[in-house]
């Protein structure tokens, strides 16, 4: 009599294990590892819900093998080793197949042990100062020569600039970038004595001094242009001193790496008008498969209002390569999917096509916009090409003979190529 | 003054150095120039603008202000370049540029913008800059001077000359007269170089520094006796001028260090009054503020017509639903807990999370977007080197008037009478038949109001988002302790100390570090006398 209620009860929880296995074998888990809450949830809860929109799209479209897709949204808080713990969680825990997520470098720098020990794959959809490739993560955002050196070369030979500025937030992207910057300045024949590096604290909110003194070191005579990295919450007030102490976007220009259509929705933009951005989309861009996208964001998020951005395209881009390498392969194995997204190409918003390169970058075009007064970006100047994505940098001394290349026969990150020799050190 | 016209006349018409056949050639030539806006290349506008410019036609003028201000549109159907305006019913009403007939008014679909950027809009502004010379308006004349200046050129300079004697205005007089002298130092002999640099000496203007460092370097290597006098002269004035800067440029700096300084007062009074008075560390003291500054975002979103007005408004709004607010918390929590500082500190940290949160689902993470009104942009220019930017300044003296009323409360109300008397001896006062625990609520809802006027403040220099109130805590609490709990002057003059200091650090050490200086300052001080500059006399602070 026991003995038959245990085999019953066994049997019952077997039988329950098993159709939780077949409904797991039924769909493709999707981890989304964005902040939705602290300081970054402002920029990040945005990237969430396009995952989940181009999820929502492509289970409408039949799903993936036909699988359905299953987001696993977690909310590592802001918290940089959090991301790490979360990571493990969708990994280990929920066992997902692939992961969207991260927006600072320091984040991903927290989630990358994790996914190199569980082999996972994440798409990293933001702009950042490269000198990294790994294995297990693939780099939809710019890297410093498809944002950087472009902007840098624009303000050169459109406007002139022979006299510079560099400000940024001090962290690691600013300063790695900057170095690039004064590298590459100097190479153009820069002398040291032009060039006036600052870094302030994050969300820096008192920039008199800072203002006063670009005021000062751009009215030498020369031509002047600001370098910002200035990252996101410190920009209003940086842009309204500017405005209040009467410097226009025609005397010094400032060109932006973190400032988009998102950053710029909670902002007055009267003073920023005319000062200059650059990405790899604007929203403005005029394209078919643009205007679909923004229709279907405003759709989805049902709110007219909403602006889309770079690393919303990013995260479109990675999303849809994924998918194509996914049915390419006929498998979600992320050696296999890893492998198969080399090489393929899909529709960027811009009217072009997006290439996954060996190296886990992206080839894209370089867009330079000036701020209108409505919030939204004029392109005055486009690379005639895409620009493939660098991991490291020619222009520091560390990275220069460096490359990566993720194919048979080199198969490393960072592969030097004077000594011939794969140090394994990713990052 | 027919003279003066005569010579603009004539400067016009030498709009750019061109030949006479030029001019003949170029009769019918800008309808064929204009066909080419709408194809041409950013990269190759500035050639275009150059040979627009160059057929001194009658419409040029105009033009190129319709392209400066963004109104240069073409026609998708027909490349007819048009001048657009926008009107009450989102329509564009047209003009034909060339020939200023109106045409029908069409949407925005049927017309483009014919693009511009800043080189190409300053390079626009220094050619329409001759023209400006003469408007009605001194601060477009000024304009059209100070460009002169940056971009001395011979028609601007001539001109000049012949405007200099008939300028009403003695400002404009004055840079006339200094665009002429450094042509004169730039470009004269010997003798008038001598007696430009005399009188330019006295000069602040960027474009003269730069004449004359430009001039010293240029005959630097030079071994003629004249030369060698001149640039005796040179470094003579150089240093003259920058003496001269120098006095400004620390004259900023302690503006600089003041704006900052008021700001922190702001923070921190209210807590000086919570926390000196009351003895409670209110970790929410931060939401304080954000909900000041959220105050201001629904008074401009409730009064979009009323954004000049709206800060006035916001001032008293903030301040009592903040402090209605702080009263709910000391009613709800903080009295439950008196005599408990860490159980309070606790607390009232969660509250400010709560807090935190509650905006953050109510008005979305996503930072608002207060507006600054007119009378709170621009600056007030002094010299060409020494300008006070408006909204510090207001700041700094509404600060002050704020520090001033709380003052007088604590001072000459019975309030303050009763509030005094609690902060230096509870017990007594209670036997004096005070109703301590109102006073207490009070005092609270006094401190938590200041930090919702702060907010508002705020708002006009910062993002208003969930995290405002965090980025002041810490400044708040730092002032606090510095100037010597619960001692109003205490904390106006560390405020206004650490303000200076920190922006005096700023220049030689960077942001970053010009902070951490000052906390690393601020603990060995702490060390020293613990109970700040200016510590409170009483029984209780024993």
């Amino acid at each position: 009599m026991k003995l038959k209620k245990i085999i019953a009860a066994s049997s019952i929880i077997a039988s329950s294990l098993v159709v939780q296995m077949a409904y797991a074998a039924d769909t493709i888990k999707v981890g989304v590892l964005h902040s939705l809450s602290g300081t970054m949830a402002i920029s990040e809860t945005t990237l969430k819900d396009t995952v989940l929109m181009m999820i929502e799209e492509q289970n409408k479209a039949g799903g993936l093998l036909g699988k359905q897709l299953e987001p696993v949204v977690v909310d590592p808080a802001s918290n940089w080793p959090l991301f790490a713990e979360k990571t493990r969680e969708l990994l280990a825990k929920e066992k997902v197949d692939v992961i969207f997520g991260c927006w600072t470098s320091v984040s991903r720098k927290s989630a990358l042990p994790v996914l190199e020990e569980l082999n996972g794959l994440l798409f990293y959809p933001v702009q950042y100062e490269g000198e990294e490739s790994s294995k297990n993560v693939f780099y939809t955002g710019a890297a410093p020569n498809q944002q950087a050196i472009p902007a840098v070369d624009y303000l050169m030979d459109e406007i002139g600039a022979t006299r510079w500025v560099l400000a940024g937030t001090d962290y690691v992207y600013p300063r790695t970038t900057n170095k690039i910057l004064k590298a590459y300045l100097k190479s153009k024949g820069v002398k040291d004595s032009d060039i006036m590096i600052n870094y302030t604290p994050f969300g820096h909110s008192d920039w008199q001094g800072i203002v006063s003194d670009i005021k000062k070191f751009g009215s030498a005579g020369k031509k002047t242009a600001v370098v910002s990295t200035i990252n996101g919450d410190a920009n209003i007030p940086f842009y309204k001193e500017l405005g209040n102490q009467g410097i226009s976007a025609e005397d010094i220009p400032v060109v932006a790496f973190s400032v988009g259509e998102e950053e710029l929705s909670g902002f007055d933009t009267k003073p920023l008008v005319g000062h200059l951005a650059a990405w790899n989309y604007f929203q403005s861009v005029e394209s078919e498969e643009n205007e679909a996208f923004i229709a279907n964001w405003k759709k989805y998020i049902g709110d007219d209002k909403r602006v889309t951005n770079d690393p919303m395209e990013a995260t479109y881009i990675g999303f849809k390569m994924w998918a194509k390498a996914v049915e390419k392969v006929g498998t979600t194995e992320v050696d296999a999917v890893e492998q198969a997204l080399i090489g393929i190409a899909v529709p960027n918003l811009t009217g072009g096509t997006a290439v996954m390169n060996a190296n886990h970058h992206l080839s894209k075009p370089v867009l330079i916009g000036e701020i209108q007064e409505d919030g939204q970006f004029e392109v005055v100047s486009e690379t005639p090409d895409t620009v493939i994505g660098d991991a490291w940098s020619n222009f520091l001394d560390s990275s220069k003979n460096l490359i990566s290349d993720w194919t048979a026969p080199v198969s490393c990150g960072n592969f030097d190529v004077k000594t011939a020799k794969c140090s394994g050190q990713n990052f | 003054m027919l003279r003066i016209f005569s010579v603009l006349i004539a400067c016009l018409l030498s709009w750019q150095t061109l030949s006479s056949e030029a001019i003949a050639a170029a009769e019918s030539k800008l309808p064929s120039l204009f066909k080419q806006l709408p194809s041409t290349k950013l990269s190759k506008m500035k050639g275009l603008i150059d040979q627009i410019s160059a057929t001194n036609e009658p419409q040029v003028p105009a033009t190129l202000e319709y392209l400066l201000n963004g109104e240069l549109y073409y026609l998708k159907a027909n490349k007819q370049i048009v001048r657009a305006k926008v009107n009450a019913n989102k329509r564009y009403e047209l003009t034909d540029v060339l020939t200023d007939t109106p045409l029908e008014a069409v949407t925005k679909s049927a017309i483009k913008k014919i693009k511009t950027n800043n080189a190409l809009r300053g390079k626009i502004r220094g050619l329409l800059a001759l023209l400006d010379l003469t408007s009605a308006d001194k601060d477009i004349r000024i304009k059209a001077v100070k460009q002169l200046l940056d971009k001395p050129n011979s028609t601007g300079i001539t001109a000049v000359t012949a405007l200099v004697n008939n300028e009403p205005d003695e400002d404009v007089r004055e840079l006339m007269s200094v665009a002429l002298l450094v042509n004169q130092l730039l470009n004269d002999g010997y003798e008038a170089k001598l007696a430009a640099i005399k009188q330019l000496k006295t000069s602040l203007e960027p474009a003269v520094k730069n004449a004359m460092s430009n001039q010293l370097e240029a005959i630097a290597d030079s071994t003629s006796e004249h030369d060698k006098t001149l640039a005796a002269e040179l470094t003579k004035a150089l240093a003259d001028i920058d003496d001269r800067k120098g006095i400004f440029e620390f004259l900023e700096t302690l503006f600089f260090g003041f704006s900052l300084g008021s700001v922190l007062l702001l923070a921190a009074i209210g807590l000086a009054i919570t926390f000196g008075v009351m003895g409670v560390i209110n970790m929410a003291h931060g939401e304080m503020m954000m909900l000041g500054a959220y105050t201001t975002y629904v008074i401009q979103q409730a009064f979009p017509q009323l954004i000049e007005y709206s800060l006035l408004m916001a001032i008293p709004a903030a301040f009592l639903v903040s402090g209605f607010v702080g009263v709910l918390i000391e009613r709800g929590v903080i009295r439950h807990l008196k005599g408990r500082p860490l159980e309070t500190l606790l607390a009232t940290f969660g509250i400010s999370l709560i807090l935190q949160q509650l905006v953050r689902s109510i008005f979305s993470p996503l930072n608002r977007q207060v507006a600054s009104p007119e009378w709170m942009s621009g600056s007030w220019q002094i010299n060409p080197v020494f300008s006070l930017t408006y909204n510090r300044l207001y700041i700094i003296i509404f600060s002050l008037m704020v520090f001033v009323a709380l003052l007088m409360i604590l001072k000459k109300t019975s309030l303050g009478l009763h509030v005094r008397a609690v902060s230096q001896n509870r017990d007594m006062a209670r036997a004096l038949s005070i109703k301590s625990d109102w006073v207490d609520a009070i005092t609270f809802g006094l401190g938590s109001g200041i930090a919702g006027i702060a907010g508002v403040v705020l708002s006009q220099l910062t993002n208003v988002g969930p995290n405002l109130g965090q980025a002041y805590i810490i400044d708040s609490f730092l002032v606090v302790v510095f100037g010597g709990v619960g001692n109003l002057w205490g904390t106006l003059v560390a405020a206004m100390s650490l303000g200076s200091i920190n922006k005096f650090l700023e220049p030689m050490t960077g942001s970053v570090l010009a902070n951490i200086i000052v906390l690393v300052g601020l603990v060995l001080f702490i060390q020293k006398r613990p109970k700040g500059l200016f510590p409170q006399k009483g029984r209780s602070a024993d």
